[in-house]
């Protein structure tokens, strides 16, 4: 038999049927649902007097709405009322369609991406779909993990199945030692630079090697989160046993009885030895600094101790066009340095990086330190009711608030404005989030992607700092 | 999808070319949670002479007596003609969503707009091209005769006159096949439902731990 990817590997597990213009139905496991994407999707299913295929395959949370400031008061006191619709009328959707919900104000809400895998919704080998780009962050569990449309989600509803064409396999290996101070956060920026937000189109990316094998399941996640971001809709881990560990133990996990059985079928989802990638990437590990991002895209990317581009210097006059229109909006200089720009507000949180770990690596770095005069307002948001609980058994909320960040409720905040969290006009903002689009963040912001830790470490400087210097 | 087999109904006028998206429904309508609902904006700034607010009860807004689907012969429309390029602008699927909506069932007209075309067809609406000439006289027929009815044959592929003139139209065969017998993507993939059940069956015994597992 042919050696196969990972990937091949998992579409050909849920293959229902090949249809002869070269689509193919695919069988999906696991739905997770959010109050934007899917009121139309239900809506859809009540007009035309359809059920759900499968309830058991769903779990819902809103997360994009939801404020992030004390809701003791519930959903009625959302203060925006097109948020508060949205919030309602999921609980009313899943309250119909008898669909697990998380709400609000239950310990377990919390971003869709947090949730499933620390649920053990997400498990190895299962297809993954929600109605939000970031959900290839699910395939650093070896499952095959995308985002979907609101018709999709309707489809994915009532059939259980989702009309997909194959991808094609890429693999980037990071061999090597990751250097103190480096985290997955800036494997993936730096892997973004590489290959280009554009680079990954089509494909569905492995990530693989040395590197790859020692960075935990929570940094894992990071990495594939952001492959979307590389233009690549999948991306993948090959199954360890630092995967299968993670989930031993969590709600919907199998169940004693079932363990053994299922961690010897996930052991197979690897790629074969002599499986064949369209492409591959090689970088090495010991090349990757702390990375900041100072334009408008992820791919705009540079080493803390880099000088911001000069457009003069790049031969390509498009991209050149690029860079200046990226400038202007930045509000930068060409060739001035990265330490130098200054923050005016520093968001730690989002589905990259809004996990326990996250959490500790930047809490660490403020710890006995004050956030710099200059810096307006310094958020943490914990990925989930969960999150924020282990968190303040550790104390890490103590940590944050004596050093003067803002410690809130779980959330996707200002990763995306949709909810009170924003910047204003012209502020720049260290984020631990995956997108630096204009206004992503609020109208006129500017968005600058980094690490837990060099978010945490720009903090209490009030401008981008190497962390490495603050952890000696 | 709601099928499209044959449909006969008042037909309305509407004699106004490059209609776009955001004339069929304004974009502070694009904030709703519904795919339904939006018959009460359809053709919002020219039905109405205030500016209208989403979620708010349209019964009581001045109409605007000028507008064609005010008028009193024309209630009820189900069949609206219209001039050239029809649905340009956005690719809103609202547009459809609220023609729908308000009961229309078919447009007729002597070309679209791409996009809008394509959204029809997911919508059970069917959008009938015909020649100038032909739109021409369908609109002087029903401004002369009160309660004129059209009937759209789509098996036959006609557009019949109450004095039994017909009109042959195009149509591609797939999206025909759809709309007859009212076939979604949710439709044709449910047509292979022995199979997904079949595929089902398979996994619950490979792979039992993830069945009512999240409760
Ligand atoms: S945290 Fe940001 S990127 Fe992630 S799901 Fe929420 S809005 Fe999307």
């Amino acid at each position: 038999m042919a050696a196969k990817t990972l990937y091949d590997k998992l579409w050909d597990a849920h293959l229902v049927r090949q249809n002869e213009d070269g689509s193919a139905l695919i069988y999906i496991d696991r739905q997770i649902l959010h109050e934007v994407t899917s009121p139309q999707a239900f809506e859809g299913l009540r007009l035309a007097g359809r059920k759900p295929w499968r309830i058991d395959a769903n779990l819902a949370t809103p997360d994009h709405n939801v404020p992030t400031t004390e809701r003791a008061g519930g959903v009625d006191e959302i203060v925006d009322p097109v948020s508060r619709i949205q919030v309602k009328t999921l609980d009313a959707n899943c309250d119909e369609f008898g669909i697990t919900e998380f709400k609000m104000n239950d310990q377990r809400q919390g971003i869709v991406h947090v949730v499933g895998p620390e649920q053990g919704m997400t498990l190895p080998g299962t297809t993954v779909v929600c109605g939000d780009s970031h959900t290839s962050t699910h395939g650093a569990f070896g499952a095959l993990a995308h985002g979907i449309g609101t018709s999709e989600v309707e489809h994915v509803l009532a059939t259980q199945c989702l009309i997909a064409k194959k991808m094609k396999n890429m693999l980037v290996r990071v061999d090597g030692e990751l250097g103190a101070g480096v985290t997955a956060k800036d494997v993936v920026l730096h892997i973004i630079g590489v290959i280009g937000t554009a680079g990954g189109t089509g494909y569905a990316i492995e990530f693989g090697g040395s590197a790859i094998r020692s960075i935990s399941m929570e940094g894992r996640m990071t990495i594939c989160n952001m492959a979307i971001e590389a233009g690549a809709r999948v991306g993948l881990v090959a199954v360890d046993d630092t995967t299968i560990e993670y989930f031993r133990g969590r709600p919907f996990s199998p169940s004693a009885e079932q363990w053994d059985a299922a961690a010897a079928a996930w052991k197979e989802l690897v790629s074969d030895e002599g499986a064949q990638f369209d492409t591959v990437v090689e970088i090495k590990a010991e090349e990757i600094q702390p990375q900041v991002t100072w334009g408008t895209s992820p791919e705009m990317v540079a080493p803390i101790n880099a000088l911001v581009p000069n457009p003069d210097a790049e031969s390509d006059p498009v991209k050149a066009d690029g860079i200046r229109r990226a400038l202007q909006y930045m509000g930068l200089e060409a060739d001035q340095k990265i330490t130098d720009i200054q923050l005016d507000r520093v968001f730690i949180g989002s589905c990259t990086n809004s996990r326990i770990e996250d959490l500790r690596a930047a809490a660490e770095v403020v710890k006995g330190r004050k956030v710099a005069a200059n810096v307006k307002q310094a958020l943490v948001v914990p990925g989930s009711g969960l999150v924020k609980a282990q968190a303040e058994a550790e104390g890490l909320d103590k940590v944050f608030i004596e050093a003067g960040l803002e410690w809130r409720e779980p959330g996707c905040s200002m990763c995306l404005a949709m909810n009170p969290d924003k910047l204003g006009q012209g502020e720049h903002c260290a984020s631990t989030s995956n997108r630096n689009f204009e206004g992503r963040q609020g109208f006129g912001g500017r968005t600058h992607l980094v690490s837990p830790a060099m978010a945490a470490a720009a903090a209490v400087t009030g401008h981008f700092t190497d962390v490495r210097e603050l952890m000696q | 999808m709601r099928k499209f087999t044959q449909h006969t109904g008042i037909a309305a006028p509407l004699d106004r070319a490059n209609v776009d998206t955001d004339m069929i429904i304004p974009k502070q309508f694009l904030k709703s949670i519904k795919r339904a609902g939006f018959g009460p904006n359809l053709f919002d700034e020219l039905r109405y002479l205030d500016e209208g607010q989403p979620d708010q009860d349209c019964a009581n807004r001045p109409l605007n007596p000028d507008f064609v689907l005010n008028q009193a012969r024309y209630q009820g429309t189900s069949v609206l003609l219209a001039r050239e390029n029809f649905g340009c602008g956005s690719s809103r699927e609202h547009a459809p969503w609220a023609l729908d909506d308000f009961g229309i069932r078919a447009v007729i007209a002597p070309s679209f707009a791409d996009i809008f075309y394509n959204n029809c067809f997911k919508n059970g609406l069917l959008p009938i091209v015909l020649p100038e000439a032909q739109v021409d006289q369908l609109f002087k027929e029903v401004e002369a005769s009160e309660g004129y009815e059209l009937t759209v044959d789509l098996e036959r592929q006609v557009v019949v006159t109450p004095s039994g003139e017909a009109f042959a139209f195009e149509v591609d065969n797939f999206r025909k096949h759809c709309l007859l017998n009212g076939l979604d993507d949710i439709g044709l993939t449910l047509q292979h439902a022995d199979e997904i059940k079949a595929y089902e069956a398979r996994r619950r015994q490979e792979a039992p731990w993830l069945f009512d597992a999240i409760k």
